[in-house]
């Protein structure tokens, strides 16, 4: 950081200048200001950092330096010999069809999983160690068969199409599903893992998806399941191929291997497609989650049901008091019609005797009247006048206005007064009775 | 701050969110930051956000809708955000939908939907809106969804501000790391250059936004920036230049058509005009001549005119001025000359204008640098300064966890003592008799710090004394001819400024030199060998110092305790 560069040289030591070591503290320096620095930028990171850890500025340069360095070299701490078999030891280079290369190479513990680099290194290592010139060296027989044999295995596994084909066929890869008895035992996803696990590297979809555990979704299973009931595999058998004779001499005898090989091969595949489904297929039986859903699933229909169930019994209820409630409705408003026409009937005979009593009223009161002829007894031709015009009035007016009529006449008894009432009505009326004239 | 999301899977851009303009951008793999285009192909996207019958434009498409559409289309709403409607200044905004009090903040009535009513959408909502769009862009633009950014605000954005601009992103998706000082950012950005040099310096950034200036003051030490001073100015700013073209172009159309009328009484036809004026502007940043032509400007009739720059030039004399004035006000408020200040970043879209540089360049001495780019061809493009800033920040800060950040930021942490004075050593030099101070630690400089010169000796080697002091700046005026008082050679600068009445008139940076620190002693240095001195100095003032030859052996260590505290 931050390096001046001064071109003015230093002045010289005056004589006689001493102090301890050289050095002479004089002075202090000046108050600061505080103030607030932009917590912007890699120099404020830094800074910030070194407050916060209290580090000095050189513990945090090594501090960083040391977690920046990039290591170009890594050490794989993987990186051991694995004890030989000293039976292998002894094979023969043309059995190499046979032979395990990965133990060969001393790689048993990765196998499929080894990575090219790895693969590369164990050659190395095994070269440097089983090399024919080392063993003669070491005083021992120029045997170079397992020399060999190194090669081979590093010839198969560095080439990935060949990789693949013993990768195929490698027994010792393989971990055998689990009796039903094992997996009682509360183990089942430990045990079935595994087995899940080495058969997902013939998957040509990667990344495998997982068995998981007890506490895995129902989504989660299911995919599972899914994925390998429609197992895309890359497994193929041509590495057990019986050896095609290339001698050229026997031409038939040689498509006559090579269809065998292929026959071969293809009835491997079919028996291990079965085989992969069988597994699932246990898999899937034993597998307690499944249970547990189709369980929750049906505690959640028949509680759906329930639900539907006492929905539509609560409908029904409701719809049949709905209905009472109506026909009582109608009921009463029946039983209220009736009444009511019951009524008007009685009030309309009441009025009609009420009309009846005061017609007779009024004519009573032209009687009291003397038929509206002063003194003596009328003549017929006026008490039949007055008598007409009295009935014309009765005819003119309502119910009602005959009420106040007759209620004026009851009560009366004098016929002058009489006939001023009617003649009252009469002129209201506008008849113009003669008789009333 | 409120962690949302794993560090490790956090996407962080940078996001300029300005009252005019937005911008985003992110860091590249490789370091660089990279400013990200719309889908439109805008690197500076209008904060404009416009309706149209319940759909909703961004950017420059609904910029262009402030001719037709302009009561649903909000803009120039930034500096609304988290206040209340009595301390806003609604002008900006006159010509787009008007900002309306709505309970404790600001709201824009427009009609956002197909319906026919109009909504009151508060500025947060707005806010919202306009940095999904952000996101979406950047998202598409990187193919990765973006959750987090560091945005930038200036420098007086007080804390509710910036709690309802966190709120706001954070429901548009995006976990606000950090917020940072447009200022700071710009310098972070230069900074960053992979060819920048890390020297000590004073810097002045000067912001020549859309709707304000914010000029501000830092002092950059070993690349640890101090805000010195700040100075904000609503008055000066480029919608006051389009407004200077405005009135000329009006002005000339009246000349030609009289019957047409005013434009400037119009909506319509102002807003045509300033959308004209706006590009005219960009137009003469580049050319020295712009065509003006807008159809049916007022009254049906077609207008077209030329400008040229130097027309501009005069027309904006006032407010260019007024700027130059503003830059030299944070100067003087930070207490510091300008032959003090070593660079000036000019900042804002209108810092493309060659004027501007000119006329802060003129009130400076020469020594100081304008980094604009009509001045130097390496500037940064000012418009991206802030959203570059950001995005380098974004990338440093990004893997961090949220409370990492939210420490770091702690004024426990950002709060320190800075020197008052420099610390330097005393050397020789011609016929002075005290010796020249040459600083080493500036003043300004936070602390803790450390420093290492290498310092020449003299020819014929031997012993030589070390004098630590504190020495203070100071302006030497000099009617005359200088004295022969030679000074380091980077300082001695002559300046003739523009608005100093006295042309004759010399000033330079000199050194006053205060009192002592320390003396050392460096015994049988050999012939043309050099010092290197190293200092430490600790928050208590306490000095430590290793003084050696380089390529000699040991060398001298001393400690100068501070005042007790």
């Amino acid at each position: 950081m931050a390096n001046v560069e001064i071109n003015l040289p230093l002045p010289v030591l005056p004589e006689g200048w001493a102090g301890e070591k050289d050095f002479k503290p004089v002075g202090s320096l000046s108050k600061t200001n505080d103030r607030k620095i932009e917590p912007v930028g890699p120099h404020f990171l830094a800074y910030a950092r070194r407050v916060r850890h209290k580090r000095t500025f050189s513990e945090d340069e090594r501090i960083q330096a040391q977690a920046n360095v990039k290591s170009v070299e890594e050490e794989d701490p993987d990186d051991i010999d694995e004890p030989e078999d000293p039976q292998m030891l002894l094979r023969e280079a043309k059995d190499w069809k046979s032979q395990d290369h990965y133990a060969v190479l001393g790689i048993t513990r990765h196998r499929w999983r080894a990575t090219e680099e790895q693969i590369k290194r164990a050659h190395r290592r095994k070269v440097l160690k089983h090399h024919p010139d080392k063993r003669a060296a070491a005083g021992g027989t120029e045997d170079d068969q397992f020399f060999k044999c190194i090669q081979k295995a590093h010839e198969v596994l560095s080439d990935p199409v060949r990789r693949r084909q013993f990768d195929s066929v490698d027994e010792a890869a393989e971990v055998d599903p689990p009796s039903k008895k094992d997996t009682q035992k509360g183990n089942f996803y430990k045990l079935w893992g595994k087995v899940f696990e080495a058969e997902g590297r013939f998957s040509t979809k990667q990344p495998v998806p997982k068995l998981g555990n007890a506490k895995s979704t129902k989504e989660e299973v299911e995919s599972f399941y899914n994925f390998w009931y429609n197992f895309d595999s890359w497994r193929s058998f041509e590495y057990l191929d019986e050896d095609v004779p290339d001698d050229g001499e026997s031409r038939d005898q040689k498509r006559h291997v090579e269809r065998k090989n292929n026959a071969a091969r293809k009835k491997k595949k079919t028996e291990d497609t079965a085989r992969l489904r069988h597994l699932v297929d246990d898999a899937l039986a034993l597998d307690e989650r499944i249970k547990l859903f189709r369980q929750a699933e049906h505690a959640e229909k028949n509680k759906r049901r329930f639900a539907k169930e006492a929905e539509q019994k609560r409908l029904a209820e409701e719809a049949a008091k709905a209905k009472e409630e109506e026909a009582r409705l109608a009921k009463e408003a029946e039983e209220a019609e009736k009444a009511q026409k019951a009524e008007g009937k009685k009030a309309k005979e009441a009025a009609k005797n009420a009309a009846k009593k005061n017609k007779r009223v009024v004519r009573g009161a032209v009687k009291d009247a003397n038929y509206f002829h002063g003194a003596g007894d009328a003549p017929a031709s006026q008490v039949d006048a007055a008598l007409n015009d009295v009935d014309a009035i009765i005819a003119k007016i309502d119910n009602t206005e005959l009420a106040t009529l007759a209620g004026k006449l009851n009560s009366e008894k004098d016929a002058g007064k009489i006939k001023e009432i009617f003649k009252a009505e009469d002129e209201r009326l506008g008849l113009n009775s003669k008789s009333l004239a | 701050m409120s962690a949302q999301t794993d560090p490790a899977q956090r996407v962080a851009i940078g996001i300029s969110f300005g009252n005019s303009y937005s911008s985003i951008a992110f860091t590249s793999s490789e370091g660089k930051a990279e400013v990200i285009a719309n889908e439109d192909g805008d690197r500076q996207i209008p904060s404009v956000l416009s309706y149209v019958e319940g759909e909703e434009l961004h950017g420059g498409q609904a910029k262009s809708q402030l001719v037709r559409n302009a009561k649903n289309t909000v803009a120039y709403f930034r500096d609304f955000l988290g206040q209340d409607f009595k301390s806003i200044d609604p002008t900006p905004a006159h010509q787009s939908a008007h900002p309306v009090e709505s309970e404790s903040t600001v709201a824009f009535k427009i009609r956002d939907s197909e319906a026919e009513e109009e909504n009151a959408v508060t500025v947060g909502d707005i806010t919202t809106r306009h940095l999904r769009r952000l996101r979406s862009s950047a998202s598409d633009y990187l193919g990765k969804d973006v959750n987090a950014a560091v945005v930038t605000v200036p420098t007086n954005f007080s804390e509710s501000q910036k709690e309802a601009l966190k709120s706001a992103a954070k429901e548009a998706g995006i976990e606000v790391l950090q917020f940072i000082n447009e200022p700071t950012a710009a310098v972070l950005a230069y900074d960053a250059r992979p060819d920048a040099q890390l020297t000590d310096k004073t810097l002045v950034v000067a912001d020549l936004g859309g709707t304000r200036s914010d000029v501000t003051v830092i002092a950059s030490r070993g690349g640890i920036y101090t805000m010195l001073a700040a100075v904000h100015d609503f008055d000066v700013s480029g919608s006051k230049l389009d407004q200077v073209l405005i009135d000329y172009f009006a002005k000339e159309f009246i000349k030609k058509h009289k019957a047409a009328g005013d434009p400037r009484e119009n909506e319509r036809s102002l807003a045509k005009l300033k959308l004209e004026c706006e590009s005219v502007k960009k137009a003469l940043s580049i050319g020295q001549s712009a065509n003006f032509s807008v159809e049916s400007l007022a009254g049906g009739v077609d207008f077209t005119a030329t400008i040229n720059r130097t027309r501009y030039d005069l027309l904006g004399n006032k407010l260019f001025a007024a700027f130059t004035r503003l830059v030299s006000h944070a100067v003087e408020k930070a207490e510091l000359d300008p032959l003090d200040i070593s660079e000036i970043i000019l900042a804002g879209g209108n810092s493309h204008t060659p004027k501007v540089a000119a006329a802060v360049g003129a009130a400076f001495p020469e020594t100081t640098a304008v980094l604009a780019p009509s001045t130097s061809p390496t500037a940064i493009n000012p418009s991206e300064l802030a959203v570059r800033g950001a995005a380098i920040q974004a990338s440093l800060i990004q893997e961090f966890e949220a409370e990492d950040i939210e420490q770091s930021l702690h004024p426990m942490v950002t709060v320190t003592p800075h020197l008052s004075t420099a610390v330097g050593v005393l050397l020789i030099s011609g016929d002075e008799s005290n010796g020249v101070f040459h600083a080493i630690v500036d003043a300004e400089t936070p602390l803790p710090v450390r420093r290492t010169a290498t310092i020449t000796t003299p020819r014929e080697g031997g012993d030589v004394l070390i004098k630590l002091v504190e020495g203070s700046r100071h302006i030497k005026v000099t009617k005359p001819e200088p004295k022969p008082k030679a000074e380091k050679a980077d300082d001695d600068s002559e300046d003739e400024s523009e608005d100093e009445e006295e042309e004759e008139e010399l000033r330079e940076k000199t050194w006053k030199i205060g009192s002592a620190v320390s003396e050392t002693a460096l015994r049988g240095i050999k012939k043309g060998a050099k010092v290197e001195v190293q200092i430490n100095i600790a928050n208590d003032l306490s000095v430590t110092a290793l003084f050696r030859e380089i390529g000699g052996k040991g060398g001298v260590r001393g400690q100068v305790q501070g005042k007790a505290s």
